[in-house]
C-alpha cells in the first residue's frame, strides 16, 4: 500500500513562503492499494492538483471517504476534475449531518449552489455515487477494505482505516479526545469520565497495531490548555501517547495549524519528541508532508 | 376523537420546548464560551428539547453504534456542538405558550416531571444503580409523561374535558384518554419514543409508568419510573392533570421492598430534592 499527502494543513489553505516546505493545502491523501486501487481520504484544497495528476488514468474509479464536511476537508471537490469528465465513477462515502439529518449527498450539493459554484451537483458529467455512512459500516472493493470509528470534533467524524494486502492505514481527520465537561468536585464527574474512558479505549483499538497513523496534531499542547480546549483537535502530547499506546508502527502528525510556519512546525515537533521522551521502540513521529510519497 | 400512530408524528416535529429551556437556551448559546455542562443541565431539564435530541442522536439514519440515553452520554459521544446546534434548532422553533386551550399548568408539569427524575435518581442511588446509568433514570423520569405536551398541544379542547372527566369522577386519567382518545398518554410517549428509536429501556418506562404492576418481569427502571410518579403526586409537588392515579400495586411494593410512604421517609428532606426542580420550572 503506498499513500501520498496532497494537503496537510489544517482549517484554511496557507500558501507562502513560511509553509513552503510542508505545504500550504488543506487534507487530502491519496492512498493505492496492492492492486492501485486508488483510495481518497478527505477532499481538502489539495484535491485540486491530485484530480489533474489523474489525468491520463481517466476513466477512472475513485472511492472518496470524508472525515467529515468542515470547509477544510470538502473545499477542493468542486475543483476536482475528475468529477467532469464523463467515464470516470467516483463514490464518494460520508457521515450524515446529526443536526439537519441530512445525506452527505445533500450537504456537499450545498457548496455548489449557484452562489458559491458556477456548476450544479446535477451537471456533473462523471458517474457519482453517495454512500451515507453510518458507525462500523466496513466497506469492500477489490483488495481493499476500509472501516470507520466514530472520533471527537464539533461535527461527527468517521476516523477511516485502510487495509489493502496485510497493510493498514488509520486517518483520524480531525479528533480531539474527549475530555470530562464537569470539574472533579461535580456528582457526574466520575459516571462522565467513565464514558469518556470507553470511548478513548475503542478508539485506541480501532489504532490498534496499524501500519500507519496519521493523526489530528493541530496544535502544541501549551496552546491547547490556554485557548483551543473544545476546538475539536488533537496536540503533540496527546497524539503521541496514542500512538504509543496502540503500538503502531510510524506516527504522521498532521493537520498543522495554519499560522504556523515551517521552523516554528518544525520547533514544536522536536521539543514534544523530547517531552515525550521517544525512544527506538517507540513508533516514529513523522511531520506529514505535502506532496510526499510514502509506502505503508 | 381517535389518535391514530401516523397523527402522531406530525404532531411533534414543530414542537416548541419550554419558555424556561428555550430561554436558557438561548441566553447560553450567545456567547462563544458557554459551558458544556450548563448547557446539558438545561437540555436535560427541559423534556422536549431532551427528547429532540434524543431522537435525532439516536435515528438510525445517522446509524451511531450505540444507543443514547442521556443527554451526558449524548455530548461524550457526538460531541457539544452538535448537542447545541440541536438544542439551538429547536428552541428557534418557539416556545410552548404558558397559556393553553387546555388550561394546563405547564409550570406544574414541567416541576413534575422534574420531580419525578429527580426522585427516580434518588431511588437509583438507594438501590445501587451505577453513577452512569443514574442519569438514564432521571431522564426516564423526566419523559414519563411526553405523551401530555402532545396531548395539551393537539388536542387541547379534548384533553381540558379528560382532565375534568377524570377528576369528577375520581379515576385516573388515564382511563378517560383511553374512552376518548383509544390510547392514553403513556402509550402516545412510548409510540414517539419507539419510532424515535430511543433506548428500548426508556420506551418501556414510559409505556408502563401507569401499568408496570401488569407486567410479569418488570425491570427496575420501569418500577422505578412508577414509584416516582405516584411519590410526587403524593407530596403535591406540580401536577400533571392526573388527581387520581391508580394506587402502587402490591407486586411492585414487594419487588422494590418499600411502599410510597416508605419512599418518602427515605427521602427525607423533600425540599432540597426538590430546589433544583422548583428553581428550573420557576424560572
Amino acid at each position: 500500500m503506498r499513500f501520498k499527502f496532497w494537503g496537510v494543513r489544517g482549517s484554511i489553505a496557507t500558501p507562502g513562503p513560511s509553509t513552503v516546505r510542508y505545504g500550504g493545502n488543506t487534507t487530502c491523501i491519496e492512498i493505492r492499494g496492492a492492486a492501485d486501487e486508488l483510495v481518497i481520504l478527505d477532499a481538502g484544497t489539495g484535491i485540486f492538483q491530485l484530480g489533474n495528476a489523474l489525468v491520463p488514468d481517466f476513466p477512472i474509479n475513485i472511492n472518496i471517504f470524508l472525515t467529515h464536511t468542515h470547509w477544510d476537508h470538502i473545499q477542493g471537490l468542486p475543483m476536482f476534475s475528475p468529477i467532469f469528465v464523463p467515464g470516470n465513477k467516483i463514490n464518494i462515502h460520508g457521515a450524515m449531518d446529526i443536526v439537519s439529518q441530512h445525506s452527505i449527498k445533500e450537504v456537499l450539493s450545498r457548496q455548489m449552489e449557484h452562489a458559491y459554484f458556477p456548476v450544479k451537483e446535477t451537471e456533473l458529467a462523471a458517474d457519482l455515487n453517495y454512500v451515507d455512512l453510518q458507525e462500523n459500516d466496513c466497506i469492500e472493493f477489490s483488495e481493499i477494505r476500509v472501516t470507520n470509528c466514530l472520533l471527537n470534533h464539533p461535527v461527527l467524524n468517521f476516523g477511516y482505516r485502510v487495509e489493502s494486502a496485510g497493510k493498514s492505514l488509520v486517518f483520524t481527520g480531525d479528533h480531539e479526545w474527549p475530555y470530562n465537561i464537569y470539574d472533579a468536585a461535580d456528582p457526574e464527574y466520575d459516571a462522565y469520565q467513565e464514558i469518556i474512558d470507553a470511548r478513548r479505549g475503542k478508539i485506541i483499538d480501532f489504532f490498534k497495531d496499524v501500519d500507519v497513523l496519521i493523526i489530528d496534531t493541530s496544535y502544541d499542547d501549551l496552546e491547547y490548555a490556554q485557548s483551543k480546549v473544545g476546538w475539536g483537535h488533537g496536540t503533540f502530547d496527546r497524539s503521541m501517547a496514542a500512538a504509543k499506546e496502540s503500538s503502531v508502527k510510524r506516527c504522521y502528525l498532521t493537520h498543522h495549524e495554519p499560522t504556523r510556519s515551517d521552523d516554528e512546525l518544525e520547533e514544536l515537533y522536536y521539543a514534544a519528541l523530547e517531552r515525550n521522551e521517544i525512544s527506538d521502540s517507540d513508533p516514529e513521529f513523522i511531520l506529514a508532508r505535502e506532496g510526499v510519497e510514502f509506502l505503508a | 376523537m381517535q389518535i391514530i400512530h401516523e397523527d402522531l408524528l406530525a404532531m411533534v416535529e414543530t414542537m416548541p420546548a419550554f419558555p424556561q429551556g428555550v430561554t436558557k437556551v438561548l441566553d447560553m448559546c450567545s456567547k462563544v464560551d458557554c459551558s458544556p455542562k450548563d448547557l446539558v443541565s438545561v437540555v436535560e431539564r427541559d423534556p422536549v428539547l431532551a427528547m429532540r435530541v434524543l431522537k435525532l442522536v439516536n435515528s438510525p439514519f445517522i446509524g451511531l453504534a450505540q444507543s443514547i440515553s442521556s443527554i451526558s452520554h449524548g455530548v461524550a459521544y457526538v460531541g457539544m456542538n452538535t448537542i447545541k446546534n440541536i438544542a439551538l434548532t429547536v428552541a428557534a422553533i418557539g416556545m410552548l405558550p404558558r397559556e393553553n386551550r387546555a388550561n394546563f399548568d405547564m409550570d406544574k408539569f414541567l416541576q413534575h416531571s422534574l420531580g419525578t427524575a429527580a426522585v427516580c435518581k434518588k431511588i437509583a442511588g438507594l438501590k445501587g444503580v451505577k453513577e452512569t446509568s443514574s442519569s438514564d433514570y432521571f431522564l426516564a423520569g423526566l419523559l414519563h409523561d411526553f405523551g401530555k405536551v402532545i396531548l395539551v398541544r393537539q388536542r387541547p379542547d379534548e384533553f381540558s374535558e379528560a382532565i375534568e372527566q377524570a377528576q369528577t369522577k375520581k379515576v385516573a386519567l388515564d382511563v378517560v384518554e383511553r374512552l376518548i382518545y383509544g390510547i392514553d398518554h403513556a402509550e402516545i410517549g412510548a409510540v414517539l419514543a419507539a419510532h424515535w428509536d430511543l433506548p428500548d429501556s426508556l420506551v418501556r418506562a414510559i409505556r408502563y409508568h401507569h401499568s408496570a404492576g401488569d407486567l410479569s418481569h418488570p425491570s427496575l427502571l420501569e418500577q422505578v419510573v412508577m414509584v416516582s410518579n405516584l411519590v410526587v403526586h403524593k407530596l403535591d409537588f406540580g401536577a400533571s392533570g392526573n388527581y387520581y392515579p391508580a394506587e402502587l400495586p402490591k407486586s411492585i411494593e414487594t419487588n422494590l421492598g418499600m411502599d410510597i410512604d416508605d419512599v418518602i421517609s427515605i427521602i427525607g428532606d423533600t425540599d432540597a430534592l426538590f430546589a433544583d426542580a422548583k428553581a428550573f420550572a420557576s424560572s
